[in-house]
């Protein structure tokens, strides 16, 4: 949910992008992301120096220097915790936090688990491409098992990671799958995961055209989830279980009580502990 | 009894038991009574590693003037029980002037006891015990030694009273039963301590453990948000804060693990809440890459350890003082940070709020090295002084923001401090890095910004004026003892022993381990020939660091072991004394 005031002078998405070049490569589908990102931001009238982004290490963690919003760019992994004590120390700002498959789900695997479990006011979007990009094209947790890198010659042989199961079952209140092909519909996803009280997770389908070139074709695989979202464990859990990894859209939306944020920042506040140590 | 006792400046009591002979509540309710009489002193336990039960000895000290160590030896040795008493025999060091109670019927006596050569005065505890309902062996232990100390009836009365109110009148009267049965069975012996104070003054004197006194610093400091991971022996501090700062507005998260506490507090303090974690070495282990983020992305963060054995899960319930290399030398790359170490249970306050105050100041990270004995034990203490911090953190000013839209987060500046842009301040947008960065905070591999801000980074540090707080330089002469965290109570014990034998001593308790100060150190030093560096580890860390930092004069050596044995005054005194013969 966000608390924040909207800014008297309407924004458009290019006033949330600062000046900075990215690092990605021509065709990266993180490109779209920022851009869908900075239209949310920016259809909420959100005030710049009311966000915070915050992410950890790869290419997709690059994004918060991309934007004209407050960022951090932290150690890799971390982002959530990040973002987290961010969020609870400052309650009233909004706080998007973002990056890869292999940050948040290999490495940051247990503050993903965590933070769906805390299920704190925070938008976690996570750009999807199944690789691990920024070193040079290694299996990440989403790999396919049989996908063959340097490092893992045949592939890992490993069953992948389903971060939308994952998180559902962890005790994410807000959950949805996105193109990074489709901007427009992305940004409206991203809009509402902001505005949806509790943790909300966009996994987005960002092709990695260097080291995935395969991922090309996820253009015309990618479809609009045939139902609607719902706010049924049951029926989420059946239809992500089911799901073959295509189905975009918001696919659920819980009913859990957000994290309570108690930091109150009148922190001038005297008080005398000291009493209760005297003899 | 005795009634023209002198009272001595220091008595030393263990109380050792098996799990749930109640040896830690008999040694709580003695060290409350006893500091409630006029005593100060420290109570200290030692306990196996069950969850519950086990094995475990209460120590108590009680000494005329304040004291932060233990004595040598322990005047009374009182064992409720003899089982597993070998586990911590060696941290019990008993002389031939010792009084070793115990059961008359409690069996033999163990020979690591037996040969220490100390008087042996078998009671009949349990026969006694059997004679009433309810009989607790361990009241009948706490009647014995308030006997021993002369504890006046009604300040005990009192302190049992009020640990077991909850539990009923008849509970009570239970309790003071068996502690008027122990009184009898020592009436035969002389009293070893008077309890002859002029009445403390209301709000003078506290009772506090260093884990306490490192929250109250901490909050005294600012600290407003703490991320937390339970760990023995820090969790004590994560939890007294959890109550006390939703009092000053601020909060306490549980989190996953130490990777998260530590991000989490990072997170916090971007956000410009003063923030900080606490652990022990298995976690300061795993925050080290993100201490290297706080300082490479300049985000002040304040991380207390406090210490126990290691390498690995090493001794989780005892005292060592070995993580100074990992906290001086754990963090990848170049990172000037704070190190700093309270000297005492009291100076746990003061160090930790000063800590507060300089990784605010200074815009870095601060890693307080508290450890397991102080942070554990509770000492008896004058109040400690009220100071305060002027300065704080450095912040872009939220009305000005940055007209021209070019606010430089990291700009080179005289002092290496730059203003920092709290969310939400208006124009002051910029994105808080651990890449290398240019003055403006975008990702720079050139070698000109990588050697502009590695500089900034340490020019803060250097230029710094900590003024007195570095260190404790106490007395005069030519021989010093330099020493630091704990182990500075023993070391002032024995700088005052030999003082008193006509042998000027200095001592020196460093506070700041980092950025090391040769200059104020070096006049700390003028006319000294002798060093006697004293530290709590194997491998003599302490003393490694002062030679690869300090110029020291003349001769220099070094008195250091391992825990969980504390290193004690007498052998301080002995040192110094071989060594100058």
């Amino acid at each position: 949910m966000n608390t924040s005031i909207a800014c008297p002078a309407a924004l458009e998405a290019a006033d949330y992008k600062s000046d900075l070049k990215p690092v990605w490569c021509a065709g990266c589908g993180d490109y779209s992301v920022l851009l869908a990102l900075t239209k949310a931001l920016a259809s909420l009238s959100l005030r710049p120096e009311d966000v915070a982004v915050v992410s950890g290490i790869g290419c997709s963690s690059r994004l918060p220097a991309y934007t004209a919003t407050y960022g951090f760019h932290g150690v890799h992994g971390r982002a959530l915790p990040t973002a987290t004590g961010l969020k609870t120390a400052r309650p009233e700002l909004t706080v998007i936090c973002t990056g890869g498959d292999g940050d948040g789900f290999s490495i940051g695997g247990n503050h993903f688990v965590h933070a769906c479990r805390r299920n704190i006011d925070i938008t976690y979007i996570v750009m999807d491409n199944q690789v691990y990009g920024m070193t040079k094209g290694q299996a990440s947790p989403t790999t396919d098992p049989l996908w063959d890198s340097a490092l893992t010659p045949g592939g890992t042989g490993v069953s992948p990671f389903y971060p939308l199961v994952i998180a559902l079952a962890s005790g994410a209140n807000f959950l949805a799958r996105t193109f990074a092909g489709d901007p427009k519909g992305t940004a409206t996803i991203i809009e509402e995961a902001i505005s949806y009280p509790g943790f909300s997770f966009v996994q987005i389908l960002s092709p990695c055209v260097t080291y995935r070139p395969d991922q090309k074709e996820w253009r015309h695989k990618v479809r609009k989830a045939p139902v609607e979202a719902t706010s049924e464990l049951g029926k989420a859990a059946k239809r992500l279980m089911l799901d073959d990894g295509f189905n975009t859209g918001i696919l659920y939306k819980g009913r859990r009580e957000a994290f309570k944020l108690t930091q109150n920042n009148g922190m001038k506040v005297e008080h005398d502990f000291i009493s209760q140590f005297e003899i | 009894m005795a009634t023209t006792l002198n009272n001595p400046r220091s008595v030393s009591i263990a109380v050792a038991g098996s799990g749930g002979a109640g040896a830690l509540t008999v040694g709580n309710l003695l060290f409350a009574t006893a500091a409630r009489v006029g005593w100060f002193g420290t109570f200290t336990r030692t306990l196996g590693p069950q969850i519950r039960g086990g094995e475990s000895a209460a120590m108590v000290r009680l000494t005329t003037e304040p004291s932060s160590c233990p004595d040598d030896f322990f005047k009374v040795f009182l064992a409720i029980d003899w089982k597993n008493i070998e586990r911590f025999a060696s941290e019990i060091p008993l002389s031939e002037d010792s009084w070793i109670i115990c059961d008359s019927d409690g069996g033999d006596i163990p020979e690591i006891i037996a040969q220490t050569g100390a008087r042996i005065i078998p009671l009949p505890i349990s026969e006694a015990i059997a004679t009433v309902k309810n009989g607790r062996t361990n009241m009948v232990a706490l009647g014995i030694l308030a006997a021993l100390l002369s504890l006046p009836d009604d300040s005990l009365a009192n302190t049992i009273e009020k640990k077991f109110a909850k539990k009923g009148a008849d509970a009570v009267a239970d309790c003071w039963q068996a502690v008027e049965i122990g009184r009898a069975l020592a009436a035969h012996l002389p009293a070893i301590a008077k309890a002859e104070f002029p009445q403390p003054v209301q709000g003078e004197r506290l009772v506090i453990s260093g884990n306490e006194a490192t929250g109250l610093g901490a909050l005294k400091g600012g600290i407003r948000f703490v991320a937390a991971y339970p760990i023995t022996p820090a969790t004590e501090v994560l939890e007294w804060m959890s109550l006390a700062l939703p009092k000053l507005g601020g909060s306490l998260i549980q989190v996953e693990d130490e990777l998260a506490s530590i991000n989490a507090a990072i997170g916090g303090s971007f956000g410009g809440i003063p923030s900080m974690t606490a652990t022990s070495g298995p976690g300061l282990a795993l925050m080290t890459e993100s201490l290297g983020l706080a300082v490479a992305a300049e985000v002040p963060v304040v991380v207390v350890d406090v210490m126990r054995g290691g390498p690995s899960t090493g001794l989780p319930t005892k005292s060592e003082q070995s993580d100074l290399n990992i906290a001086t030398y754990g963090l990848h790359g170049d990172a000037p940070h704070l190190v700093l170490a309270p000297t005492s249970v009291d100076d746990c306050l003061l160090t930790t709020q000063w800590s507060v105050h300089l990784a605010e100041s200074l815009q870095t990270a601060a890693i307080v090295l508290s450890d397991q004995f102080m942070g554990q034990a509770k000492a008896a203490i004058r109040r400690p002084a009220d100071i305060d911090f002027a300065t704080q953190r450095l912040v872009l000013d939220h009305d000005q923001g940055n007209p021209d839209g070019k606010y430089e987060r990291y700009a080179i500046t005289d002092s290496g401090v730059s203003p920092m842009a709290i969310p939400g301040t208006p124009r002051g947008q910029y994105t808080a890095d651990g890449l290398e960065h240019s003055p403006s905070g975008t990702p720079s591999t050139r070698n000109e910004h990588h050697a502009e801000q590695m500089d900034k980074r340490l020019r803060k540090l250097t230029c710094f004026d900590y003024g007195q707080y570095w260190a404790s330089v106490e007395g005069d002469g030519d021989i010093a003892i330099i020493t630091w965290g704990s182990t500075t109570g023993a070391a002032r014990e024995a700088a005052q022993r030999l003082r008193q034998q006509g042998i000027d001593v200095r001592l020196i308790a460093v506070r700041l381990i980092l950025p090391a100060q040769p200059e104020k150190m070096a006049q700390a030093l003028q006319g000294v020939e002798k060093v006697l560096v004293v530290e709590q580890t194997h491998s003599g860390q302490y003393f490694k660091f002062l030679k690869a930092h300090y110029e020291l004069p003349g001769a220099i050596t070094s008195l250091h072991r391992a825990g969980p044995i504390t290193i004690r005054p007498g052998e301080i005194v002995n040192r110094i004394k071989t060594w100058i013969e």
